[in-house]
């Protein structure tokens, strides 16, 4: 069952669920850290309208700098602004920015310590028809390498806008990936947010269960199904919301390992370098765990409907049952 | 246009002299790093911050200095050096340059030495930040800013797409307070730049995306300052300076020679240059 802690949708799992993408709240979300503080400013690449950067265009024009089809310029321009005191949000497609321009990122924003949020949208195979080339699956990897560098990867549209007003809070550099796809909104105003720390969407928070489900981003969702396709099959299931992928919150990872001594991760992301990495990583040297990973196998993505490419490359929740199947054999 | 007295050129001259026998004992004592840029920009950097900027070395974040950056961050010893002379740290730390512990990286790096405003080595990224910059500025301060915003760049980097990104940007903006530099010495490290990826005609290109721009001999001490009091005076566009000048200028074995691009002297090699630059510290004693 969901956990109740968390205040998640009442309906959750039914027809009535709204559905919105995260760039949508990632776009409200600035527009408010807008009106909250006048130091947050808007840099585009060409993209404004499609990373939903239009209503703090909008309603800032004096505070939006349009960069033209430069994603290389877009963060160095966004670092310049950063040292000038400003909290500079640059928004793109996450292949481009961080994509292109990632030396760029390295040197003059993480290296240097400043404030700028990168904003890359359209992420993951559900990108859908656009094709591998828009489809961006290694972004996690490139950003997490990077030291100073915070990584948020919301599960909803509603943990989107709060995620994006605690970045603007925050004086360091941070990258939020967000998907062009309308998800289930999982979340309500009342669940908490909180930069760094994972939070338990099913199961109860203490005691044993027999396996502990990781999800970053809206893939979540399939994650809390299987969960309760589990359940009806006296599976005890735990799933974790890793909205925050660095700094990983370790104790949480830690706590689930324990109580479950099989972790299935969920990502729509290369495996290589991604969430589960980051996760293995640390189960590896902490708490050594079985594990399973759902993700894009060393592929490119291609053109499709997202529901259909989902399960191509087997991130759907057939796909995440078997793992659950594979690891639990593994204990 | 240029109001500076005899007095005041001798003594620019004989700083920016300084300026190199710094770099020459700075980079003989690291064992790596670039001559030749180093040395070619000495008069730029010294006009800059000794006569040009409105900074406090004192109080290198005072909030109301001109801004700097060096886009090409592989002449540091010239920046460093200059630093010196200018008053923001004692000479004796210039020979801790590329040690472990100092504050002088091998490339500069702005956590660690205040005074500098961005990182820098990998080309290409210093325009944009400078035009970022520039464009916060004007977003606090409207037209009542009083901050110059410099950039000084080589002329190999101009090959990479940044610079032209942010060159178009710095146009659109109508940025008048930005002004830059190219180090026109014709190398980079693979060769002459004529032959590595031609520029020219590199003032013409500026020029018609709404640059003003104007070509200087960069070791003429009255060119260059008369060149930046011209660019403040600029209130509608940017300016860009390209200086003209000689790669390893002052030290005859290493002028003009691409193979010095990113080569140190060793204690011989130094040691000569050192004379050398002894000798043209005389002649601008006696006046040449």
């Amino acid at each position: 069952m969901k956990d109740e802690t968390s205040n998640l949708n009442k309906d959750i799992f039914t027809d009535r669920m709204e559905h919105v993408s995260t760039r949508e709240g990632y776009g409200k979300g600035l527009l408010e850290a807008g009106e909250r503080d006048e130091r947050v400013v808007l840099l585009s690449a060409d993209l404004t309208g499609s990373t939903a950067g239009n209503y703090f265009a909008e309603r800032f024009p004096e505070r939006f700098v349009q960069v033209g089809v430069a994603e290389q310029n877009l963060v160095t321009v966004a670092s310049g602004m950063g040292a000038m005191g400003k909290i500079p949000f640059a928004n793109s497609y996450a292949v481009f920015s961080p994509g292109r321009n990632w030396e760029q990122i390295r040197t003059t924003i993480c290296y240097n310590n400043q404030p700028v949020k990168i904003i890359g949208s359209h992420v993951g195979v559900s990108v859908g028809p656009d094709g591998g080339t828009h489809q961006a699956l290694e972004d996690i990897a490139l950003m997490r390498s990077l030291p100073n560098m915070t990584v948020i990867s919301p599960c909803d549209a509603k943990e989107a806008y709060k995620a994006t007003l605690a970045m603007a809070k925050t004086d360091t550099p941070a990258y939020m990936r967000l998907t062009r796809d309308k998800t289930p909104m999982m979340t309500t105003d009342d669940t908490d947010f909180e930069i760094g720390k994972a939070m338990l969407f099913y199961g109860e928070a203490v005691g044993k269960a027999d396996v502990g489900i990781i999800a970053t981003g809206p893939l979540l969702y399939r994650a809390l199904k299987v969960a309760r396709v589990l359940e009806e099959k006296a599976i005890k299931a735990k799933v974790l919301n890793l909205s925050t992928v660095k700094p990983l919150d370790g104790e949480a990872i830690a706590e689930l390992a324990e109580q479950t001594e099989a972790i299935v991760t969920v990502e729509e992301h290369q495996k290589m370098g991604g969430m589960g990495s980051a996760v293995a990583e640390f189960l590896a040297v902490h708490r050594p765990t079985p594990m399973e990973f759902i993700g894009v196998d060393d592929a490119f993505g291609e053109s499709g409907k997202a529901e259909e490419l989902l399960e191509k490359f087997k991130m759907g929740e057939g796909d995440i049952l078997s793992a659950v199947e594979r690891v639990m054999a593994r204990k | 246009m240029s109001t500076l007295t005899e007095k005041e050129i001798y003594e620019l001259e004989k700083s920016a002299n300084r300026i190199r026998k710094h770099i020459i004992r700075m980079l003989t004592e690291a064992r790596s790093g670039h001559t030749a840029g180093s040395l070619g920009m000495a008069d730029v950097f010294t006009v800059l911050y000794l006569k040009v900027l409105n900074h406090r070395p004192n109080e290198p974040l005072w909030e109301k200095r001109d801004r700097v950056v060096l886009s090409n961050g592989h002449i540091c010893p010239v920046l460093y050096a200059t630093m010196t002379e200018a008053g923001y740290f004692p000479e004796e730390e210039l020979m801790t340059l590329r040690k472990l512990g100092s504050r002088l990286q091998g490339h500069p790096h702005r956590e660690h030495l205040p005074g500098i405003e961005t990182t820098s080595g990998p080309l290409g990224c210093g325009l944009s930040q400078i035009a970022g910059m520039a464009i916060a500025d004007r977003m606090n301060h409207g037209d009542s800013s009083e901050r110059y915003f410099y950039c000084l760049l080589s002329d190999g980097e101009l090959n990479s797409g940044n610079i032209w990104e942010a060159g178009m940007l710095v146009a659109k903006e109508r940025l008048a307070n930005v002004i830059a530099v190219v180090d026109r010495n014709n190398i980079q490290i693979d060769g002459f730049t004529q032959d590595i990826m031609p520029l020219e005609p590199l003032k013409e290109k500026w020029e018609s995306w709404g640059w003003s721009t104007v070509e200087i001999d960069g070791h003429d001490i009255g060119h260059i300052t008369e060149a930046f009091m011209r660019a403040k005076l600029e209130k509608e566009k940017p300016s860009m300076i390209i200086a003209k000048t000689i790669p390893g200028k002052g030290v005859s074995e290493f002028e003009g020679k691409y193979e010095w691009h990113g080569k140190v002297p060793d204690e011989e090699q130094g040691k000569k240059a050192l004379e050398e630059l002894d000798g043209i510290d005389e002649e601008i004693e006696r006046g040449k």
